[in-house]
């Protein structure tokens, strides 16, 4: 099962790395990673996904915060949250296909935010599955190049990951 | 505020906390240090000769001692040296701060000198390392590296220290900070009562207990109240390789060490348990063998102050995170409590009187200690080296050991009585460990006796340490099992290569133990026949001040039973001898 772990730990040098190796080192996969600094100059906020079963997840968990730079790790998944990916492709946009992206990127809602003569960037926020259906729904126009931030999210309501 | 250099703060650091001794190499990126060490002529060094023999005194210091060994490295080659005795503390959850010499701060990243990136290198086998970025930041970083190596579950920390902040030039304020508190570190102190209760309700209605018992108990300075708590219940206890030792080895309630090379009595006392309560022990497996078949009827109470290591192998039925000691006086005011309010006798003595008369009937079996269960020959039999080596020091020495058939023999022959006597690598199985390990052992205790049970093969990956017991007359005893052979690996083939002895073995090239021994200044014995193993023990150990290198001719082609049969066996499949298996 597919799981999203948020993570707030010390903005200290080596700390994201910990992190990275504990994954490595003990068999565990993560699928996407995203890391930036919080408005607390102090701590970053790393956002992972992963899969495995509640065992995998639970033994992930404790050797996160047994990791001594990690202040605090919350399954999202467990509740109700939010989750976004964003998504950045460059296609080939050439006669008939320049008109047909740009249709498709107006269905996802998504922007074309760099134009050239025979390319365009889209950009494209959402869920995961949203960003894989529009990509399929490109079609026949030719991905040049494709990335991603790799999912960030939050629990809804009043649940706050702080410390 | 007095004004010190990176250096000196350093070396000072160390005296506030209260170091004993630091183990160490001088090199480049280090020297400044070094130089403070001189200067301060306070804490004592240790000049080892290899790193790695650094870092596994540190560890012996530390595992004697209950204090956080310290080692100090240069940087590079140093610094690499270093890790396998890192890795060993690490494994066995064993308080180390190394502190290790840097290259300057603008040169890293740029493949100097004497360069690695050590912070790196060593980050899977430390449970915590720091790069100190500003001179100003050492006292506290320092302090930290104590707090987090001895707090929680033990372990070694790293602080890695460019040679620019040492410079004996920059000096800035130093105050050692009294105590620290870190928001992203805080070890548990206590257990969940709840689960406590639950914990004391499924241990007192047990009719086939057993108490498992690792080094967590040694560490935790449990070995007391897990003692006083069995023997409340009157429930058998088994210790592993790493807690030889939490229960005394004499006590009628102690079945020997459990797992591969485990007693026959303990295996099967487990495998066929009810409850189990496992304290500091962590399911390893060299303990469980096959673990969908690891002790089927069991409910199983695990406590350990690490929640990681709750559930890691096998499911738990009652976990409790806490350190040792808070957490069994809680569950044994517990005890008294349901034992006081409940309309029946608890735990039923019947059923538990049914369970000894079980397990005596396995001991007269096949106890190791309840009759000989190995065979003769016309050479010394390694088992009768270790007993010989029990008696001659009643059973009260400081026991090191390397790796293989020796460090078994040796645990499971040499009764120990109290925790912190037998000092092994059980986690990472280092070869090399023991000489270093016992000399660290007998400087922080100069009186007592201090034994390192080894084979030809160990004492080799560390045998330059002689030199360093020569320069500061460490008069430990080494006992030297030598059977010509890699014996476990020798074992291991012979069970199941067809005895085909791929790089195990090296007898026309070995080393005249004895003379060896003489050229550092020591003493050297060679011991062949049976007759003489006793008195020449006795007359290695009446030589206070010197130490004796025991090269003890025994059977070489022995084997370490019980064994666990592998793979897909269960706790209770054992060899018992080369053709009798249960």
């Amino acid at each position: 099962m597919r799981r999203i772990l948020s993570v707030l730990m010390e903005n200290e040098p080596g700390a994201l790395s910990r992190v990275v190796g504990l994954f490595s080192q003990r068999g565990y996969n993560i699928e996407s990673l995203n890391v930036a600094p919080t408005t607390d100059n102090t701590l970053s906020r790393l956002t992972l996904t992963t899969t495995g079963d509640d065992l995998k997840i639970e033994q992930i968990t404790k050797h996160l915060n047994k990791i001594v730079d990690v202040v605090k790790v919350v399954d999202l998944t467990e509740g109700a949250h939010v989750e976004r990916d964003m998504l950045l492709v460059k296609v080939r946009a050439e006669g008939a296909q320049r008109d047909e992206v740009k249709r498709t990127t107006d269905i996802f809602r998504g922007q074309i935010i760099d134009v050239g003569p025979a390319t365009y960037i889209v950009q494209l926020t959402g869920p995961i599955d949203k960003l894989d259906s529009f990509l399929s729904a490109l079609g026949e126009a030719e991905i040049l190049e494709v990335v991603r931030s790799g999912v960030a999210g939050m629990a809804r309501g009043e649940k706050v990951l702080t410390i | 505020m007095e004004q010190l250099s990176g250096g000196d703060m350093i070396v000072r650091a160390l005296e506030d906390e209260g170091v004993e001794y630091i183990f160490g190499y001088p090199g480049g990126a280090a020297l400044h240090i070094y130089d403070s060490i001189f200067k301060a002529n306070s804490v004592p060094h240790i000049l080892v000769r290899h790193e790695q023999a650094a870092t596994h005194a540190a560890d012996g210091y530390a595992r004697a001692t209950g204090k956080a060994g310290v080692v100090l490295v240069t940087s590079g080659p140093g610094a690499t040296n270093a890790i396998t005795g890192i890795a060993t503390a690490y494994m066995d959850s064993i308080p180390m701060v190394v502190i290790s010499g840097q290259v300057q701060s603008h040169l890293i990243g740029e493949d100097a000198f004497q360069e690695t990136d050590m912070v790196g290198i060593s980050r899977p086998i430390v449970k915590h390392s720091f790069l100190v970025q500003r001179t100003e930041d050492i006292p506290s970083i320092i302090k930290k590296a104590f707090y987090i190596a001895t707090t929680g579950r033990p372990g070694p920390v790293v602080v890695d220290v460019p040679k620019d902040l040492t410079h004996p030039e920059h000096k800035f304020n130093y105050e050692y900070p009294e105590s620290v508190s870190m928001r992203s570190y805080q070890p548990s102190t206590k257990g969940h009562s709840g689960q406590v209760r639950k914990a004391a309700r499924l241990l007192l209605n047990a009719k086939r207990p057993v108490i498992y018992a690792g080094g967590g108990v040694i560490q935790g300075e449990g070995s007391e109240l897990l003692t006083r708590l069995a023997r409340k219940l009157n429930y058998p206890v088994t210790n592993t390789l790493m807690g030889l030792g939490v229960y005394p080895a004499t006590d009628r309630q102690f079945l020997g060490m459990l797992g591969m090379h485990g007693f026959y009595e303990a295996n099967m006392a487990m495998h066929h348990s009810d409850v189990i309560l496992a304290v500091g022990a962590r399911f390893d497996d060299r303990v469980t063998n096959t673990v969908s078949k690891f002790c089927p009827g069991a409910k199983i109470i695990h406590i350990d102050v690490d929640p990681a290591s709750i559930a890691k192998i096998v499911p738990v039925d009652v976990p409790i995170v806490g350190p040792v000691t808070t957490v069994l006086k809680d569950l044994d005011a517990q005890i008294d409590q349901q034992q006081s309010s409940s309309e029946r006798t608890l735990p039923d003595a019947g059923a538990i009187a049914d369970w000894w008369s079980q397990i005596d009937n396995w001991r007269a079996a096949h106890g190791l200690w309840h009759g000989r269960r190995y065979g003769d020959s016309d050479f010394i039999m390694p088992q009768d080296a270790i007993t010989a080596l029990y008696e001659a020091t009643d059973g009260e020495a400081y026991v090191t050991s390397d790796v293989g058939q020796h460090q078994m023999f040796a645990a499971q022959y040499y009764k120990f009585d109290h925790p912190r006597r037998w000092i092994n690598s059980g986690g990472l199985g280092t070869m090399g460990f023991g000489l270093p390990a016992a000399m660290g052992i007998k400087l922080a205790m100069p009186d007592a006796e201090v034994a390192c049970v080894t084979g030809e093969g160990s004492i080799q990956m560390n045998i330059q340490e002689l030199s360093t017991c020569a320069q500061y007359d460490v008069s430990v005893k080494i006992v030297n099992l030598r059977n010509n052979y890699l014996g476990m690996v020798k074992q291991w083939q012979d069970m199941q290569y067809d005895s085909r002895y791929s790089e195990s073995h090296y007898a026309s090239s070995l080393p005249d133990f004895v003379k060896l021994a003489e050229a550092y200044g020591h003493v050297g014995m060679e011991i062949k026949d049976k007759a003489d193993l006793e008195p020449a023990m006795r007359e290695a150990f009446a030589m206070k001040d010197k130490l004796v290198f025991l090269d003890i001719f025994v059977e070489p082609h022995e084997h370490v039973y019980p064994m666990q049969v592998a793979p897909n066996g269960a706790m209770k499949d054992m060899w018992l001898s080369k053709t009798e298996r249960t």
